[in-house]
């Protein structure tokens, strides 16, 4: 396990103990964590513990049950694909193809330049809309695949790409 | 004089470009020198049409549909203004058939009014509920809830009023009143639209639940996936604190109810009751054995209302018209009106609230025109990844709780996702599979373990490999898992699979062997 590094190390106590008086804080921590650093690492997972008076199994017990956190640093930009039946029944499966393809790795990847992270999520809230697509938190519908390469150009607009 | 004009900040809405449009009405405006007042409201629900623009002229308000950035100049040109002719014009909004024939008493102000304005919201008939329930007793405000028939809208559709009752039995002391806005089903999208649209109601819906079983904190568990809710959401509750709608003293009563937003973390289960409570006390998201229930002994240990979104939503009405009012909408045991969802393939989506009693066949061809590709319909899913696929040949089925129970499907949330003939229904009972093995928070086996064989047999089967002998154990699995799990998502999880292979058992049996 990577040591936690100094900065890494003070957000996480200025974290904690901003929230540490919260009725059950530990996702609220973990959000905070998560939404400064881009990722929860494992090595801040002993000092969340500490902090909070929880074991360590506890703390990583709720960091791997929520899909939504993640122990490795993310690309520079997320690209969520929606995988749920709303987008399956319009061409969902043939634009998750198409993303894995295009950017070259597989869900819960990143790619290796480093540049896009590729996650599968079930459902946007977007199904009136389908297929979904989120980019770095932007929400985009009637996904198809040339507008997917439109999108990607849009938030990373890499001539080699 | 200045210009109003609308364009919806809702989710669905900016995902079609609304943002954009949004900057080029107020470029277009600055050019041309008109004083404008632009106002991001919630969406109306017609989602083929959106961005929908509306205009306030002395008619009323005339929409503007699908308007793209690039539309925007010619529709000034075209006198926007005082809703002059255009090829996108829609006329008056109000009188749009898909809206004007439906019956919103949960959504009347959602695409209305303007989200983050308690002023607005006042205006629009707001906080009209919350005023009368101040005067009454907490057992009258029961009574009113348990009178209009409302049912939990989450999908267990459980009667609103008996928990409520349940919770103001217990013993004074600490007591919390608790908002599942984990809407995870696939095809459903009603809560977060009236959160982007009128979050108001909500807060008054909770503050309201609060005051009839004395909670004095309300938590809004809200999925992480959500965004634009949750800014919504938090701009709402500041401005209701601000108003003193929130707080110490909640309209001056003396008493005090306080809200915050608490966000999951993308887990699927923690839509289960007690599994959303424990992830709000921030533990992993694994189900509770009941009894207790969580009236009794819910968040922290203590007495918990946990009510879905709309059901909340709804109270407001219910105490501003009356139990009798919201009760005369609907028949049977399935009172009030539902918002459903048209989602998947279909082309005209979006949001539908009427009262119970309409059929399948209304729902997709009056509303929804059939399906987006043109081809047949052939089934669609109702509920949710748990619920049952139902063949077009049971279109004429009403959409009550009743009704759909009786073809051995379920309401749920009012989600429907519909399918065209080019469908597999062995690869959708799969994703069913599939769906519980990736969800499944793993305290049970039959859940745990059944979902991953099910998804291995079904593979055998796709395969073609002995699929007599794989689809009679994938039965004996989902009956298994029906009968064996400890909550919903495992013991649901093989109706979507055993509704295919009922109603479309050719896609299993004529796979032909690879």
């Amino acid at each position: 396990m990577e040591a936690l590094s100094f900065e890494h190390g003070e957000s996480v106590r200025r974290i904690v103990g901003d929230l540490k008086g919260r009725p059950g804080p530990l996702i609220e921590v973990l959000h905070a964590i998560q939404a400064e650093l881009g990722y929860v690492p494992a090595a801040a997972v002993p000092l969340v513990a500490s902090e909070l008076n929880l074991s360590r199994a506890e703390v990583h017990g709720v960091v791997s049950f929520y899909h939504f956190f993640r122990s490795t640093p993310p690309g520079a930009h997320t690209v969520s694909v929606c995988r749920a039946e709303s987008c399956q029944a319009v061409g969902g499966e043939a634009l998750a193809a198409h993303a894995r393809r295009r950017l070259g790795v597989d869900f819960h990847e990143t790619t290796p330049d480093g540049r896009f992270s590729l996650e599968p999520v079930y459902c946007l809230g977007n199904c009136a809309c389908s297929p979904a697509v989120m980019i770095d938190g932007r929400l985009h519908g009637r996904v198809s695949p040339e507008r997917f390469d439109t999108l990607l150009a849009g938030v990373d607009p890499d001539p080699k790409r | 004089m200045t210009l109003t004009v609308y364009v919806p900040r809702d989710a669905g809405a900016l995902s079609l470009g609304a943002g954009e449009v949004a900057h080029a009405i107020a470029r277009e405006a600055t050019a041309r020198g008109l004083e404008l007042e632009l106002i991001r409201n919630g969406s109306r629900g017609a989602y083929w049409l959106e961005p929908l623009v509306e205009v306030a002229t002395a008619r009323g308000r005339v929409a503007y549909g699908p308007v793209s950035a690039g539309d925007v100049p010619g529709l000034f040109d075209a006198d926007l203004q005082s809703g002059g002719a255009h090829r996108l014009s829609l006329g008056l909004t109000a009188a749009i058939p898909w809206l004007a024939s439906q019956q919103r008493l949960t959504f009347a102000r959602v695409g209305v009014v303007d989200p983050a304005s308690v002023a607005d919201y006042v205006i629009h008939g707001g906080y009209q509920g919350l005023r009368r329930a101040l005067a009454m007793s907490p057992q009258t405000v029961v009574e009113a809830i348990t009178g209009s028939g409302l049912r939990g809208r989450g999908g267990a559709a459980f009667p609103t009023g008996i928990k409520w009752k349940t919770v103001l039995e217990q013993p004074a002391g600490q007591k919390y009143v608790t908002c599942n806005a984990d809407e995870g089903d696939s095809g459903t999208f009603s809560d977060r639209m009236l959160m982007e649209g009128d979050p108001l109601s909500l807060v008054e819906g909770m503050t309201i639940a609060g005051l009839a079983v004395g909670a004095t904190q309300g938590y809004i568990y809200l999925r992480a996936e959500y965004p634009h809710a949750h800014r919504a959401l938090n701009q709402a509750i500041a401005a209701a604190y601000q108003a003193r709608y929130l707080g110490a003293d909640v309209m001056g009563s003396g008493k005090r109810f306080d809200l915050e937003v608490r966000l999951g973390a993308g887990a699927y289960i923690c839509g289960e009751e007690t599994s959303m409570l424990e992830s709000l006390e921030g533990r992993r998201g694994e189900v509770r054995v009941r009894p207790p229930l969580p009236a009794i002994k819910g968040l922290f240990g203590r007495p918990t209302i946990v009510n879905n979104v709309i059901t909340l939503a709804t109270v407001p009405t219910i105490l501003h018209r009356g139990a009798e009012f919201y009760a005369g909408y609907g028949l049977g045991k399935s009172r009030g009106t539902l918002p459903l969802q048209l989602a998947g393939n279909i082309k005209r989506a979006g949001l539908v609230e009427r009262a119970f009693g309409l059929t399948l066949r209304e729902l997709l061809y009056d509303y929804g025109g059939g399906s987006a590709s043109g081809r047949p319909l052939r089934a669609v899913q109702v509920g949710g990844p748990l619920g049952a696929y139902i063949p077009a040949s049971q279109f004429d089925t009403v959409v009550d709780y009743e009704a759909l129970a009786g073809i051995g499907a379920l309401l749920g949330h009012g989600g429907i996702v519909a399918f065209d003939d080019t469908v597999d229904m062995a690869r959708m009972a799969r994703y069913a599979m599939e769906f519980c093995a990736v969800e499944s928070c793993g305290k049970c086996t039959p859940c745990r373990i059944g979902s991953t064989r099910g998804m291995e047999v079904i593979d055998r089967i796709i395969e073609g490999r002995d699929t007599e002998g794989n689809v009679r154990r994938l039965e004996e699995l989902c009956e298994l898992m029906v009968q064996g799990s400890l909550c919903g998502l495992g013991g649901m999880a093989p109706f979507p699979v055993q509704s295919a292979l009922r109603h479309f058992r050719g896609d299993f049996t004529a796979r032909v062997a690879q």
